[in-house]
C-alpha cells in the first residue's frame, strides 16, 4: 500500500469526487482537481521516468508547463496516445492511463541506464564525432540510434479526435491570469474595452491565489482573500471573456496570436465523446498585455537531477495548493529569500524542514527571521556538493562556500539525509512571447534577468514577467503601466494597501563549486536533453563561441521544454567561461509553439476529404455513374478515363483514342478557363497580350493565341472568341485561369489604366461538351437541327448561339484533337443534361467519352503543346517552333522585346522537336533524359521527354520533348539512357497525325 | 501575418492579399528602342531592401485592387498605402 502525503484539505481539490488513473500499469488515487504530478506526489511517486542519453531516473521538478524531466505517454490506444505530456499539465480523470518514456523494460528497471556509468565516452558531439566513418555506415549507425533515443512514441494511427479553429478578435488581451493579468482584465474592461483573459492552467489567480504568508497583504487581508473576491468581481464583467486550459503558443507581428484551447482532456472518456477537443484561437488584439509571470531557478551543482529535487516554489505550490507533501523530510537549497518563504508555509502544514541550506553569507528579510524562530536550522554560506539515492534523494553532502564563491573554506563536509531537496535560484522573467513578438531584452546586471525592452507592436509586459518581484513593486509598476497603455487617469487600484517583505539579496553563482573536478561531476543545465556544465564548458574549449552555436553542439535547450529552467545558467556559464558579460552574449531564439501543440490543433478541421477545397463540373455526376476514374487538374477533378470491363488505365485510353478518331468522342471541357472581355478598347488588349493579331478578328470568329511573360516565356494559350464588336470570350488553360486573369488586371490597372475594358471571370458560369470525330457533325446535327452546319455557314474556327430546346447555347467549332469537332457552351446547371443529350444523339454512331488522358493522347499526335507539360518557363514560341503564331507586324506585345535578346536568339537553346522509337512499340518514359554519345563521362544530356505515348491510330510509340538545338537536328538519331538499357530514337517534326489537316473539314 | 489598409477596403489580413514587388518599374513605351541592357534592367533588376521598400499588393481575395505599400522589410512595419498612379510620399 502506498503511503497518503495528502497532508491538508485544499480548496481548490474536490475531495469528494476520487478519480482512479493508472501509472505504469499500477492503480492510482487522486481527486478531480489533481494533475496527475500532483496525484503520483500525493502517492509519494517520485520517480516518473528516465533522461534522453544517459537514462537517469527522474522525477517531477516543476508544477507547471516549464517542466522538463516529468513527462510521460497517455494512452497506449495506437490512434489516441501522445507523448512528451507533462505530468504537471495534464489533470487526472477517471480511466487515465499514463507510462513512463524512455525505459526498457521499466522505469525501476532500464536498460539504458548503463549510459550513465559510460557517460565519461558521451560528451557533448558524441554522435558527431563517433558516427562519421566509414560515411556509407550512417544507415546502419543511425538505425541503432534512433531506436535508443527519442522521447515517447508517436500515434501509428490516424487521430480520431475532433479539433476546430476560431478567429477572435479584441480590444486587449491579457496573457496570464495572475494577480497582474486579473488586474489588467478587469481595469481594461472596466473602461468598455473587450477583452480577452487567458491563462494555461485550470484555474486563474496565478500563484497569489494560494498565497498563504501571513507577512504579505492587500487592504489588510492575505493577498488570496484579496484575490479571491477581485475575481468574483471579474466574472461579472460583460465585455471580458476569460478562457482557462489556454495556452498561447505564439506571438507573430501585429498582434496575431495563437493559442490552444484544451477542451476536454480533463475530462473522462465518457464526457470526452463526440466533444472537440482543442480549440486553436486566431487572435487579433488591438494591444496586447503580456503577464507571463517568471519561472523558478534551479541551481547547478553535482548530480541535481534525481528524484525528489523539486523546484521550491514547485514544493510550495503541491503544499499550499494541492495539500500534498512532497517530502517527509524536507530541506531547501537557495541563493535568495524564496525557499525560506516555502519553507514556512510547509511548516504551517506541518511538513517537517529540516534545513535550509543558503549560499549567501546573511539575510535579514521577515522570512529568514520567522524561520529561524520556527526552529529550522539554518546553513549559510553553505553549498550542496553532491546528492545521493538512485531512484529517490536520500542524502545530501554540503560544504562552505569562500567569499568568493568559486571555492570552499575547508575540506570539511556534512551530510544530511533528506527526501526531498527544494532548490531556489531565482526568478527568470517569462519573456518567450514577448520575444516571439519580436521585442528586444536588456540584461539587468544587478539580479541577472533579462526583461522587455524595445516593445515592436501595442503591447506591455507587466508583473514579473517585466522584471518586478515584489508584490508591492508589481502593483505600483503595473499601475503606472496599464494608465498609459489604456491612456486612463484612475484604476480601481490607485488607494490598495500591500504590505510585504523587502528583500531582494540574491547571490548569483551560475555553476556551484564542487569537490570534484568538473570532469567527475553531472551538474545538469539541460535536464531533458541531459546537457551539463561540462558539455558547455567543453563546446567553448573546442571553439563555439556564439551560443546559437553552443546550444546546438551541446542540445541545450532544444528539447520539448525548449530549456526552460536551465538556458540562463548556460548563458552564464558560457559568459563566466568566456569571460564576457552575460548581457552581451544575448539569448538564443524562443520559438512558437510556447509548449507542444499537436498537429490535429494545427489542422483543425482542414483533414480528409477537407484538406483542400476541389472543384467539380456540372457532369461530375454523370462522370461517376459511369465509373470515371478521375485526376486532380488544379483543384479541379477531371475525368482522367472511363474504364470498361477492368480495362487498365493503358487499354481504356487505346479504345477512347481509337473511338474519337473512327466514330465520335466526348470530353468534358468544362474545366477550362472562361475570361468574358468587353469594352471599346478589348480588341487593344488583346492585341497587346497575344503574340498575334486581334484587331481584323471577325465577329463570330476564333484564333488562337499565345501568351507569353515579359521575359518572352510561354506563359498561357487558348482560343479567344469574337462575341461581338466589342465582346471576347478567352479560354484559358484549366490551371492557368486565375493567373491569367490576375495578369490581364495588373496590366489593366497598372500600365494600361487608360484602355476601356472589363474583365468577368466566367468559368463555373458555363458548362463545355466538346464533341469530336467524324461523327460530331450528325450528332451536333440531331441536336440542334435548326443550326446549318455547313462549312460555308459554320466554318472551323467559327461561333454561332444556338437553342437547345429553350436553351441558349454558345457553340464553337475549334478542335484540341485535329478532328472536325464543336464545344458547345451552356449555362452551367444544364451541363448534365447537355451532357446526356450528346450521349443519347450520339448512341448510334458510337459516341465515346474520353477523359483528360486521351485528350492528351490525340493532340500529342497532332503536336499541340500542353502549357506546363511541354513548356516550363523556359520555353519561347520560337523554341516551341511557333513562329507563325508570332506577329512581326505588330509593334509591341508582352514579351516581344524578349524575343531578341541574345539569349533568347541562341540557336542551341532546347527546342520542341518530336521523337519516334526505332522500336515502335516502345513507349518512353516521360521525364527521361536524352543524350547524343552514351559513352562521354560525365554524359551529356541534351534534353528531356516531356509527352510520351503509344499511339492507337498511328500504331506506334511517339513523343515530344525539348533537345537542344533539336530544330536543326531533323532524322538524328539520339539515345535514352535508361537503368538496364539505351533507347534508340529519331528526331521527327512533332506533328504525327494529318499533317494537311484535312480531318478538321471531313 | 501582418494587417494591410486596402485604400478601396479598409484594414484586412495579409493571406488576402498577394505581394507584387517593387513599385514604380514602369513599363517602357518603346521596348523595342532598347539595348538588351536596358531592357534587362526594366525586366530583371530588382531592389531587395532591408528597410523601407516601396511595393506593389493586390487584394487578390477582395476587391482585387492593385496598390502600393511602404514597407519597412525589417519589421514588417507599414508606413504608408497610396493607390495606383498617386506619388509616393516622401519617407
Amino acid at each position: 500500500m502506498s503511503k497518503n502525503l495528502r497532508v491538508k484539505t485544499s480548496k481548490f481539490i474536490d475531495e469528494t469526487s476520487r478519480v482512479s488513473f493508472k501509472f505504469n500499469g499500477k492503480t492510482y488515487y487522486g481527486f478531480k482537481g489533481d494533475t496527475l504530478a500532483s496525484a503520483l506526489l500525493s502517492n509519494d511517486v517520485h520517480l516518473v521516468g528516465r533522461s534522453f542519453k544517459y537514462h537517469r531516473p527522474r522525477g517531477i521538478m516543476t508544477a507547471g508547463s516549464e517542466e522538463p524531466s516529468a513527462i510521460v505517454q497517455i494512452n497506449d490506444n495506437t490512434s489516441l496516445t501522445e507523448p512528451n505530456v507533462r505530468a504537471t499539465e495534464i489533470e487526472i480523470y477517471d480511466g487515465l492511463e499514463a507510462t513512463s518514456q524512455n525505459c526498457w523494460p521499466s522505469v525501476n528497471f532500464d536498460i539504458g541506464g548503463i549510459n550513465n556509468f559510460m557517460s565519461p565516452l558521451l560528451p557533448a558531439g558524441f554522435y558527431y564525432k563517433t558516427f562519421m566513418w566509414p560515411a556509407s555506415f550512417w544507415e546502419k549507425y543511425e538505425y541503432v540510434i534512433r531506436h535508443s533515443a527519442g522521447l515517447g512514441k508517436s500515434p501509428t494511427k490516424p487521430d480520431p479526435d475532433i479539433y476546430e479553429h476560431k478567429y477572435i478578435h479584441c480590444d486587449v488581451l491579457v496573457i496570464g491570469a495572475g494577480i497582474t493579468g486579473i488586474m489588467a482584465a478587469k481595469t481594461a474592461a472596466k473602461n468598455n474595452l473587450k477583452t480577452l483573459l487567458l491563462d494555461e492552467k485550470n484555474e486563474i489567480g496565478g500563484s497569489t491565489i494560494y498565497q498563504d504568508s501571513e507577512h504579505v497583504k492587500i487592504n489588510d487581508q492575505s493577498s488570496s482573500t484579496w484575490l479571491e473576491n477581485e475575481i468574483i468581481e471579474l466574472e461579472k464583467l460583460d465585455n471580458l471573456e476569460i478562457k482557462t486550459r489556454t495556452s498561447v503558443a505564439a506571438y507573430h507581428g501585429y498582434n496575431y496570436l495563437l493559442a490552444r484551447e484544451n477542451l476536454t482532456d480533463h475530462l473522462s472518456k465518457g464526457e470526452k465523446q463526440n466533444k472537440v477537443r482543442q480549440r486553436l484561437l486566431k487572435i487579433r488584439a488591438k494591444k496586447v498585455i503580456v503577464a507571463t509571470g517568471s519561472l523558478e531557478r534551479p541551481l547547478v551543482f553535482n548530480n541535481n537531477d534525481r528524484p525528489g529535487i523539486m523546484l521550491s516554489s514547485a514544493v510550495k505550490k503541491y503544499a499550499d495548493y494541492y495539500g500534498v507533501a512532497t517530502g517527509q523530510k524536507n530541506i531547501f537549497f537557495t541563493n535568495n529569500d524564496t525557499a525560506y518563504e516555502s519553507a514556512i508555509s510547509l511548516n504551517k502544514k506541518g511538513i517537517k524542514v529540516e534545513s535550509i541550506i543558503d549560499i549567501r553569507e546573511q539575510s535579514n528579510s521577515e522570512f529568514t527571521k520567522e524561520a529561524e524562530n520556527l526552529g529550522i536550522k539554518i546553513y549559510r554560506s553553505h553549498t550542496v556538493v553532491d546528492t545521493e539515492g538512485y531512484k529517490r534523494i536520500n542524502k545530501i553532502t554540503i560544504m562552505e562556500l569562500s567569499k568568493d564563491g568559486q571555492s570552499f573554506t575547508s575540506s570539511k563536509k556534512i551530510t544530511l539525509d533528506c527526501d526531498c531537496l527544494a532548490i531556489a535560484g531565482g526568478w527568470t522573467p517569462a519573456v518567450h512571447l514577448f520575444t516571439q513578438s519580436g521585442g528586444k531584452l536588456k540584461f539587468r546586471d544587478e539580479d541577472q534577468v533579462f526583461i522587455p525592452n524595445e516593445y515592436p507592436s501595442d503591447q506591455i509586459s507587466i508583473g514579473s514577467c517585466n522584471g518586478d518581484f515584489e508584490i508591492d513593486d508589481i502593483v505600483k509598476n503595473t499601475l503606472k503601466t496599464l494608465k498609459e497603455f489604456l491612456n486612463i487617469k484612475k484604476t480601481n487600484y490607485d488607494d490598495l494597501n500591500i504590505q510585504c517583505p523587502k528583500d531582494k539579496e540574491i547571490r548569483n553563482i551560475w555553476l556551484l563549486p564542487s569537490d570534484k573536478v568538473l570532469g567527475k561531476t553531472k551538474p545538469f543545465v539541460d535536464y531533458q536533453n541531459d546537457a551539463t556544465a561540462k558539455d558547455i564548458k567543453l563546446a567553448l574549449r573546442e571553439g563555439f563561441r556564439s551560443i546559437e552555436h553552443v546550444k546546438r553542439y551541446t542540445t541545450t535547450g532544444m528539447g520539448t521544454d525548449q530549456g526552460k529552467l536551465g538556458n540562463m545558467h548556460a548563458l552564464g556559464i558560457i559568459a563566466e567561461t568566456a569571460g564576457v558579460k552575460m548581457g552581451e552574449l544575448g539569448t538564443t531564439t524562443f520559438r512558437p509553439p510556447y509548449t507542444p501543440l499537436t498537429f490535429g490543433t494545427i489542422v483543425g478541421r482542414n483533414v480528409g476529404e477537407y484538406f483542400d477545397t476541389f472543384r467539380r463540373t456540372p457532369m461530375n455526376d454523370w462522370h461517376i455513374e459511369h465509373k470515371a476514374e478521375f485526376e486532380n487538374v488544379g483543384q479541379w477533378k477531371r475525368a482522367w478515363y472511363y474504364p470498361k470491363n477492368k480495362e487498365t488505365l493503358h487499354e481504356a485510353v487505346q479504345r477512347e483514342s481509337k473511338a474519337a478518331r473512327d466514330g465520335a468522342g466526348i470530353l468534358d471541357a468544362s474545366t477550362l478557363g472562361k475570361i468574358d472581355i468587353q469594352g471599346t478598347d478589348a480588341s487593344e488588349l488583346l492585341n497587346r497580350v497575344y503574340t498575334n493579331a486581334w484587331s481584323k478578328l471577325a465577329i463570330g470568329k476564333c484564333r488562337y493565341g499565345l501568351m507569353l511573360n515579359e521575359d518572352g516565356m510561354v506563359y498561357d494559350d487558348g482560343v479567344t472568341t469574337r462575341l461581338d464588336e466589342n465582346h471576347y470570350i478567352m479560354t484559358t488553360t484549366t490551371g492557368g485561369a486565375a493567373n491569367v486573369l490576375g495578369k490581364l488586371e495588373d496590366y489593366l490597372q497598372t500600365e494600361w489604366p487608360e484602355l476601356d475594358v472589363y474583365l468577368t471571370s466566367v468559368t463555373d458560369h458555363y458548362a463545355t461538351a466538346s464533341v469530336c470525330g467524324p461523327n460530331s457533325k450528325k450528332i451536333i446535327n440531331k441536336i440542334i437541327p435548326d443550326l446549318d452546319l455547313s462549312d460555308e455557314n459554320f466554318p472551323h474556327m467559327s461561333f454561332k448561339n444556338a437553342k437547345i430546346g429553350n436553351v441558349k447555347c454558345r457553340v464553337m467549332r475549334i478542335s484540341f484533337t485535329g478532328e472536325h469537332s464543336y464545344e458547345i457552351n451552356v449555362q452551367a446547371n444544364f451541363g448534365k443534361s447537355l451532357w446526356e443529350k450528346c450521349m443519347e444523339a450520339g448512341e448510334e454512331f458510337n459516341i465515346t467519352p474520353y477523359g483528360t488522358e486521351t485528350m492528351h493522347l490525340l493532340r500529342a499526335e497532332k503536336g499541340f503543346i500542353i502549357v506546363g507539360q511541354d513548356t516550363d518557363a523556359t520555353m519561347t514560341p520560337i523554341d516551341l517552333q511557333m513562329d507563325w503564331i508570332v506577329s512581326k507586324k505588330k509593334y509591341d506585345f508582352i514579351g516581344k522585346r524578349s524575343l531578341y535578346r541574345s539569349d533568347t536568339m541562341r540557336e542551341d537553346r532546347k527546342q520542341l522537336v518530336g521523337l519516334v522509337t526505332d522500336n515502335p512499340s516502345e513507349v518512353l518514359e516521360e521525364g527521361s533524359q536524352i543524350v547524343a554519345d552514351t559513352n562521354l563521362k560525365p554524359v551529356e544530356m541534351l534534353g528531356h521527354v516531356t509527352s510520351s505515348y503509344y499511339s492507337p491510330n498511328l500504331n506506334k510509340s511517339i513523343a515530344l520533348a525539348v533537345v537542344r538545338g533539336g530544330k536543326n537536328m531533323m532524322g538524328q538519331k539520339l539515345f535514352i539512357p535508361m537503368e538496364n538499357k539505351n533507347i534508340n530514337v529519331t528526331i521527327v517534326d512533332p506533328v504525327f497525325f494529318d499533317k494537311e489537316n484535312e480531318r478538321l473539314n471531313a | 501575418m501582418f494587417l494591410i489598409t486596402c485604400p478601396f477596403c479598409g484594414e484586412r489580413e495579409q493571406s488576402e492579399f498577394k505581394a507584387g514587388g517593387e513599385a514604380h518599374i514602369e513599363r517602357p513605351k518603346q521596348p523595342t528602342e532598347l539595348s538588351d541592357d536596358e531592357w534587362a534592367e526594366y525586366l530583371f533588376m530588382r531592389k531587395n531592401i532591408k528597410g523601407i521598400q516601396f511595393e506593389r499588393w493586390n487584394h487578390s481575395h477582395g476587391c482585387r485592387k492593385w496598390f502600393n505599400v511602404v514597407r519597412d522589410t525589417s519589421n514588417d512595419e507599414i508606413k504608408s498605402v497610396y493607390k495606383m498612379g498617386e506619388k509616393p510620399p516622401t519617407i
